[in-house]
């Protein structure tokens, strides 16, 4: 008993398999000291989700242990772990968008009125869901917990009308508000721009210094390697290694999570641009709010070129590939695919015209949860050959579309238990890496890439990274959009930098230091940033 | 409390709201004698044929928030029009008739919340079961308890209205206004309270996010099935009142199939008032006003007779029109989904 006193969290031979038969953790025994920052690897589809999960009571293991502050649990719900200070920030935000910040932090611990609140009598934890809950201390209290932790928000906004990376700042502010000591961050910083990353490991720090514990999954090594004190590495379910931040590096990790060397900066010839693909020209596009968000932008991007477009979130970056894409009408503007004019026009037009879109929001725009993994290659081009067939290709062709995901999968490694498995079964990465293999299969002449490593494990963006660089050595061009910039600069041509909704500049990545793009994304104009570096 | 929390424009709209009674009430004053009585017993009419309607339209809201569908309000009402009326008959108290409808409509929806909730059946299929199973029950039981065919004894101990003999000599207000049942009363108290429950307190919090992200809820530690179950009775509880106003509130026995298809409209209702308290008062109130203008043509322009039954089908035809092209209403985002955990996304 006195020894395991000093682990707040202790996890013993955790075995868990899903309804279908995947196995997604296979006895994986894990012990965490009070104070901690614990990183935890693995391959996409690794099971790090679904052993946190577990810990946080959503899920509940097949066998094994698990152990907090010494004390054997059984957790029946996510209740049992709160109120043993475990708090969790989801890979796929549990926020409800039509709700305040207010409401959506409160929710399930909602402060009553104080002259009212009867919940310690007995039988008035009962009555008390039907009192009223006191918004205005709520929402003090979640300012100044806000303040206090440098993550300042508006308690009243509602969810929709905030960035990601604010969003992310409520699920925080959400575990800081019921007292969690024990944090489980599952990949929080894969949607955040560089500078909130900076912020949020600021914060992090912060909350270590303070006394608690931190779990972070995280698929950049760079990140685990500057706020873990251990590394534990999962693989296929099972945990293969736990290692000592000093006694490691990046390369070696990524060998320990896929089981071979992996190449960081992805090798590319140079390479004279061909005819011009896309042409946009003075393009104006509103957003819902009917604001202007891309105010007058013109581009090129030529065959077997990479235009990356490096921006922080929210400058247009959305509106513009929406526009691109066809999913948005522009207020204004000439976009041209191969000297076809495609502004204006619907989404399968502009697919016909050969352009593929990997969507920056994956839920929403890339694959529909509820769908197998088939119907979701399929989608998009169902209604035409390969994928139909028959009179009028009214008759959908299911041996083709299996025998095409199969090939999917086995190219992509998509990691799944069957292609016929609903693509909500797949982790995060995965479901990723079906809409980047359905939308790099098609042939395209233009590809728009939005964020198309989010969520991916190095040996998966390793090969994408591949692809796209493949796919422009082939005459293909590609419109990169990211906010990461070791991404941009890796892959790009040239480098387009977007704010407030105009490309403020134009670099070759040889030519710009991170520190200049930054400063360009910040809205500092170029002789700005030239003084700024002088100075910095 | 924080009442920035409340919207301007919702502000605005109560504003408008009570410009136009008033605006109305001064019109009305304005008016020849006999025309006032007629405005009053318009107003009377449009309230009686509007409470059951904003009764079960507001059960519904309950349920739907929660994301269940409640297709068998129809068949609850007609338990509840039983029960009522079957109690207050058998005895003699017509407190005791509400009472009981009110728990055996609860009770029938739990029919329903357990199919749904736990055992996380098909919406439309349960609540299809809901409706035939309480209109061949209540059916076979009028026939068992007063043996006969289309309608039961007359019940002595109904309601008693509440009188207002102070206004009795107004030419307005006193058709209008009084007599009043005390279940009409009750329709606005309710709506009130249901728009605190939903806006103001954890269960309704905890209801709306049940609707909307389950899994969220299920992530904030608080069970899912019992917050959705709880919707779902609740919304029996009130849709067996309305039922009972029909057979001891507003008449006085209970008949076959005596809701024809209230349930329906107060779904209606529910969608038009866009799933808030408020909203499916005032959809309620519009409903019954078309329903009594139908009662009104029949009594007054007996020519028109031929058209009172298209007259009935606008309230359905006018929801098209107004969901189709004036607005489109949010429905909560879960809805109908069964929330599995063992299922991501
Ligand atoms: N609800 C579920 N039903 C069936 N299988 C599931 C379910 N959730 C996860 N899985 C499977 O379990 C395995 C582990 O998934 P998990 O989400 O834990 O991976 P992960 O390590 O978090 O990956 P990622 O980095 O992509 O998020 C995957 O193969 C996934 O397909
Ligand atoms: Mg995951």
């Amino acid at each position: 008993m006195s020894m395991s006193m000093e682990y707040v969290v202790e996890l013993e031979n955790i075995t868990k398999t899903f309804p279908g038969g995947v196995q997604a953790n296979k006895d994986v025994t894990l012990r965490i000291q009070k104070g901690e920052v614990i990183g935890l690897l693995g391959e996409n589809g690794a099971g790090k989700s679904t052993l946190m999960n577990m810990l946080y009571g959503l899920l509940q293991p097949d066998s094994g242990k698990i152990i907090i502050n010494g004390e054997e649990v059984n957790l029946k719900s996510p209740q049992d772990a709160i109120v043993r200070g475990v708090g969790m920030v989801h890979q796929h935000f549990k926020l409800i968008p039509v709700l305040t910040v207010t409401e959506n932090v409160v929710l399930g611990l909602e402060p009553i009125l104080k002259k009212m609140d009867v919940r310690s009598i007995p039988g008035g934890r009962t009555i008390g869901a039907v009192l009223p809950i006191d918004f205005g201390t709520a929402a003090k209290r979640i300012t100044k917990i806000g303040d206090e932790n440098g993550l300042p928000v508006n308690p009243n906004s509602k969810i929709q009308d905030l960035s990601v990376g604010l969003q992310q700042r409520v699920e925080i502010i959400k575990m800081l508000y019921r007292e969690a000591d024990i944090l489980i961050l599952d990949e929080p910083t894969s949607v955040l721009t560089p500078h909130e990353v900076d912020e949020l490991f600021v914060t992090l720090k912060e909350f270590v210094k303070a006394g608690k514990t931190i779990i972070l999954i995280t698929h950049k090594l760079r990140e685990s390697m500057a706020l873990c004190d251990r590394i534990c590495v999962l693989r296929d379910g099972a945990l293969v290694g736990t290692v000592a931040r000093d006694d490691t590096s990046p390369q070696d990790l990524a060998q320990m999570m896929v089981g071979r060397p992996v190449v960081f900066t992805t090798e590319k010839e140079p390479k004279t641009p061909g005819e011009v693909i896309l042409s946009v020209q003075d393009l104006h596009v509103l957003d819902n709010r009917k604001l202007e968000k891309v105010k007058g932008i013109d581009f090129e991007v030529h065959a077997g070129e990479i235009f990356g477009i490096a921006g922080v979130q929210g400058n247009g970056q959305t509106e513009l590939i929406e526009a691109l894409a066809g999913l948005r009408k522009p207020k204004s503007g000439i976009i041209t695919v191969d000297n076809i004019r495609i502004s204006g026009k619907r989404p399968r037009f502009v697919r016909e015209a050969k352009v593929s879109h990997i969507p920056e929001d994956r839920h929403k725009r890339g694959i529909i949860l509820p769908f197998t993994i088939e119907e979701n290659i399929a989608l998009g081009n169902h209604y035409r050959p390969p994928f139909a067939g028959g009179p009028l290709n009214a008759v959908l062709d299911l041996d083709t579309t299996h025998s095409i995901t199969e090939n999917l999968v086995e190219q992509y490694s998509i990691k799944l238990s069957s292609t016929e498995a609903l693509a909500s079964t797949l982790s995060g990465g995965n479901q990723q890496k079906v809409v980047v293999a359905r939308e790099l299969s098609t042939k395209p002449r233009l590809v728009i890439a939005a964020q198309p490593t989010r969520g991916l494990d190095v040996g998966a963006t390793e090969y994408i990274h591949e692809v796209l660089i493949a796919l422009r050595d082939s005459g293909v061009a590609v419109l990169l959009i990211s906010a990461e910039l070791d991404e941009i600069q890796n892959l790009a041509d040239r480098i387009g930098v977007i704010y407030d909704g105009q490309i403020v500049a134009v670099k070759s990545p040889g030519e710009a230091t991170q520190t200049e793009l930054g400063l360009l994304m910040a809205g500092h104009t170029d002789e700005a940033s030239e003084e700024g570096v002088a100075i910095s | 409390m924080n009442w920035r929390l409340i919207n301007w424009q919702s502000q605005y709209r109560t504003l408008a709201v009570l410009a136009s009674i008033v605006i109305g009430l001064i019109a009305i004053n304005f008016m020849p004698v006999e025309q006032q009585a007629i405005a009053g017993w318009l107003v009377a009419t449009t309230l009686q044929m509007a409470t059951p309607l904003v009764l079960a339209g507001l059960g519904g809201m309950y349920s739907e928030r929660g994301g269940i569908v409640n297709i068998g309000l129809e068949g609850i009402m007609l338990m509840g029009a039983f029960t009522g009326a079957a109690v207050a008959y058998y005895a003699k108290d017509p407190w005791l008739g509400l009472l009981g409808a009110v728990m055996v409509g609860g009770l029938f929806a739990s029919i329903h919340g357990v199919a749904c909730v736990k055992y996380k059946g098909n919406h439309i299929v349960s609540g299809t079961g809901i409706i035939l199973f309480g209109t061949g029950l209540s059916t076979l039981l009028l026939e068992l308890v007063w043996h006969q065919k289309g309608q039961g004894e007359p019940v002595t101990n109904t309601v008693p209205d509440l009188m207002f003999p102070a206004l009795l000599d107004h030419p307005f207000l006193g058709p209008a206004f009084s007599v009043i049942s005390p279940i009409v009363l009750f329709m606005f108290i309710i709506t009130g309270v249901s728009w605190f429950v939903l806006f103001r307190t954890p269960f309704g919090l905890r209801l709306r996010a049940a609707g909307e992200d389950p899994s969220t809820l299920d992530s904030a530690g608080v069970s899912v099935q019992w917050t959705r179950f709880i919707g779902v009775v609740i919304s029996g509880c009130l849709a067996g009142l309305g039922g009972a106003y029909l057979s001891i509130g507003f008449g006085s026995a209970f008949a076959k199939e005596m809701t024809s298809g209230r349930g329906f409209i107060s779904l209606a209702a529910m969608i038009f008032g866009n799933w808030t308290p408020f909203g499916v008062l005032a959809a309620g109130l519009f409903f019954g006003f078309l329903i009594s203008m139908n009662y009104f043509i029949q009594i007054y322009f007996p020519i028109l007779l031929p058209f009172a039954n298209f007259i009935a089908m606008l309230p359905y035809v006018l929801v098209i029109i107004a969901l189709g092209l004036i607005r489109k209403s949010v429905p909560p985002k879960a809805i109908a989904i069964p929330y599995e955990k063992e299922k991501k996304g």
